[in-house]
């Protein structure tokens, strides 16, 4: 059994506007040491799938069917302090924009103090010697100095490495990384990118790679997801969905991607908008978008096509 | 310009200018920024004391009333008024009257009241004392209710607390001060009786007040080991502060709870709920302390407003403070009185406002030691 097992969720929002259905019956499984892509646009679902599995949610969040484990904990019948005590310590997360993330007026030192000093059963003297060696592997140069600065006064990149050896501090066995390089130069993408590979490869560590980037998830990631609306449209090993997207969307978004050569012109912006998520919704939340639609397509329920064992595509009619 | 030779005089004035700017040159090169940045904006206030001084002296001269008249009396003459009116040398044109009296300043002295006969300077420091110990309870008295309340209101938006929290900003917004006193006063000295005669700070038929120290009753008392009197002192002191202290309340509660929502909404709050910390830590080590820069800056603002709007509450509870001072010496055209006034108001708001940016700079680390 894999490490994390997302089966058949559904989160939904109660909002003043009506409900909006977030998630419909996404399932996806991270085994140990694995690293596997979600990818999509923004509002597609990838960081409610995320929050849900770190039981961040906001309140007005209902998850009203599926599943979630890890490691056998089911993690949606886990009492709230006993979520608590798993984050951080067997699952952790990093964010997008990681200088917001800090605490801007803790010296980041005793921020990854804070962490050890909750999860992990060390005598309090010994906390800051854990912290120095917590930022020493993620190879911040001069820990112990680094240990006593503010965020403000290191870079984004050095940043984003000290919310790295925060979420890594008490080896979790899940680290779900939300746009860990959005708003990071190119160079440092590539070194936060190769920390967080190496790291999840050293410690057999299970990671959910959340991106909007496409080209990104094809570099780092075992697996991949693409998500759209609220669906997991298509799940393969990345090289396979990079040669062979099955779903038009997928192709879509891949033409969208630039890659090195292509020129403005090259790349192909996907007509048409999400989908409004409240109210009524076709079985595919893609047809409206898509220029292959049937009639077919808004009946009946819309079945997994299996590609192979390990591709499976959400779509009557996937492209070959 | 009249003010000119003023001013000269008073930025080449002697000792304590270039004290100052000898300490701040020594705090400099021995490395000492918080005292070098103290000594720079002490420095950086000058201009505006100066300006002080020279609006309340002509202010004070514009208003109507006469002192001389008011001193010679209502069976005086024409010529009695004048006479008086030229031993107080006001006979003399202003400029001439403003030279001497910022020649006065640059030695120490406001110049003496005519109200009380007293040096203005020995007045004002036998009042002050009553009235800081009276802003003083009165702040704290907010502080404890609205910050409490603040941050209640901030973790259960739409809650009880926070229903509780807007009624009781709007109200204490909404009621003058001095209204609310005499209503205090109905009710709890009138109609109930638990409160004692609204008379000052002590009922000094029952007491004596404590050998003077700090000139707080309350501290003086405590110095003293004389408990029935801190008692008492105390007990004169609750309306009053309570009043001051609910019109203080309203921006404080606001401000702490709309500082902690935005603490609270923030990326490194959910960063530490990601990194499963206990909630305690992270509404006290994380969101609270965040909190504290706008809240102190408030904080300062609304002391000083309290400072002022003692004048009001003064007269309503015939507290022997400066704020009455004030208006008796408005009341009958003391110059010196008013001007003293004034003058120690503003450097009391200076002196507020330099120890809420040190406290800031000892806050928050991005805020650095700059004038």
């Amino acid at each position: 059994m894999a490490q994390l097992e997302i089966d058949n969720l559904s989160v939904e929002f109660r909002t003043r506007h009506g409900v909006v259905r977030a998630l419909d019956a996404v399932s996806l499984s991270v085994s140990r040491g694995e690293i596997v892509g979600v990818v999509g646009e923004s509002g597609s679902g990838k960081s409610v799938t995320a929050y849900t599995v770190m039981g961040l949610n906001d309140a007005a969040a209902r998850i009203t069917k599926g599943a979630i484990t890890m490691g056998g904990i089911d993690l949606l019948a886990a009492r709230p302090e006993a979520m608590r005590e798993l984050r951080g310590r067997e699952m952790a997360m990093i964010f997008q924009s990681p200088r917001t993330a800090l605490n801007p007026i803790r010296k980041v030192g005793k921020q990854i103090e804070d962490v050890l000093q909750e999860h992990a059963a060390l005598p309090r003297r010994d906390l800051k010697k854990a912290a120095i060696s917590a930022l020493a592997r993620v190879r911040i140069p001069d820990p112990e100095r680094r240990a006593e600065a503010y965020p403000f006064e290191l870079s984004g990149g050095m940043c984003q490495r000290v919310m790295i050896a925060m979420a890594l501090a008490c080896t979790p066995s899940v680290l779900i990384a939300d746009e860990p390089t959005t708003g990071l130069d190119v160079t440092t993408q590539a070194v936060i990118m190769d920390l967080i590979r190496e790291m999840s490869r050293a410690t057999q560590m299970s990671t959910l790679l959340i991106t909007h980037d496409l080209g990104l998830a094809g570099e780092y990631c075992d697996r991949i997801a693409v998500m759209h609306a609220g669906h997991i449209v298509e799940i393969a090993p990345t090289e396979e969905l990079l040669e062979r997207p099955a779903h038009p969307y997928t192709r879509r978004l891949l033409a969208a991607t630039p890659v090195p050569d292509s020129r403005l012109d090259d790349l192909n912006a996907i007509p048409g908008h999400l989908p409004d998520l409240r109210g009524a919704l076709p079985p595919c939340r893609f047809s409206g978008r898509c220029e292959l639609r049937q009639p077919i397509c808004d009946e009946a329920e819309l079945p997994w096509t299996e590609l192979s064992p390990q591709h499976l595509v959400r779509c009557r009619f996937p492209l070959s | 310009m009249p003010i000119a030779p003023g001013c000269v005089r008073l930025s080449m004035g002697p000792h304590p200018l270039r004290r100052a700017a000898q300490a701040v040159a020594a705090a400099m090169m021995a490395g000492e920024p918080l005292m070098a940045f103290v000594w720079k904006r002490l420095l950086g206030t000058i201009p505006s004391l100066v300006g002080v001084v020279v609006l309340t002296f002509f202010i004070s001269r514009a208003l109507p009333g006469d002192p001389a008249a008011f001193f010679a009396g209502p069976a005086a003459n024409a010529a009695s008024i004048a006479s008086i009116r030229a031993t107080l040398g006001l006979d003399r044109p202003l400029p001439a009257q403003f030279v001497s009296y910022i020649a006065d300043l640059a030695h120490g002295n406001l110049g003496r009241s005519l109200t009380t006969g007293q040096p203005v300077l020995t007045d004002l420091l036998e009042r002050l004392p009553a009235s800081l110990e009276l802003s003083s309870f009165a702040l704290l008295f907010a502080i404890g209710i609205a910050i409490p309340m603040g941050v209640w209101a901030a973790t259960r938006i739409n809650g009880g607390v926070d229903h509780a929290c807007r009624a009781l900003v709007t109200v204490s917004a909404a009621f003058p001060t001095f209204f609310v006193g005499l209503l205090f006063v109905y009710i709890f000295y009138f109609l109930l009786g638990w409160a004692p005669q609204p008379l000052g700070r002590l009922d000094e038929i029952a007491f004596s007040p404590p050998p003077r120290v700090t000139g707080a009753y309350t501290i003086d008392a405590v110095i003293a080991g004389d408990w029935p009197v801190l008692r008492a002192a105390l007990a004169q002191l609750v309306l009053p502060a309570i009043s001051l202290g609910l019109f203080a309340l309203a921006p404080i509660a606001r401000i702490t709870r709309a500082a902690m929502l935005e603490a609270l909404s923030s990326d490194f709050i959910r960063t530490a709920r990601a990194s499963g910390l206990p909630v305690r830590k992270i509404l006290m080590a994380y969101a609270f302390r965040n909190v504290l820069l706008p809240v102190s800056s408030v904080l300062g603002m609304v002391f000083s407003f309290l400072i002022g709007s003692n004048v009001l509450i003064e007269q309503v509870f015939g507290w022997q403070g400066v704020g009455a001072y004030a208006v008796a010496a408005v009341i009958a055209s003391d110059y010196a009185a008013v001007q003293g006034f004034v003058l120690m108001m503003a450097v009391l708001y200076v002196l507020l406002n330099l120890a809420v940016d040190v406290f800031a700079t000892l806050v928050d680390p991005r805020v650095r030691f700059e004038g």
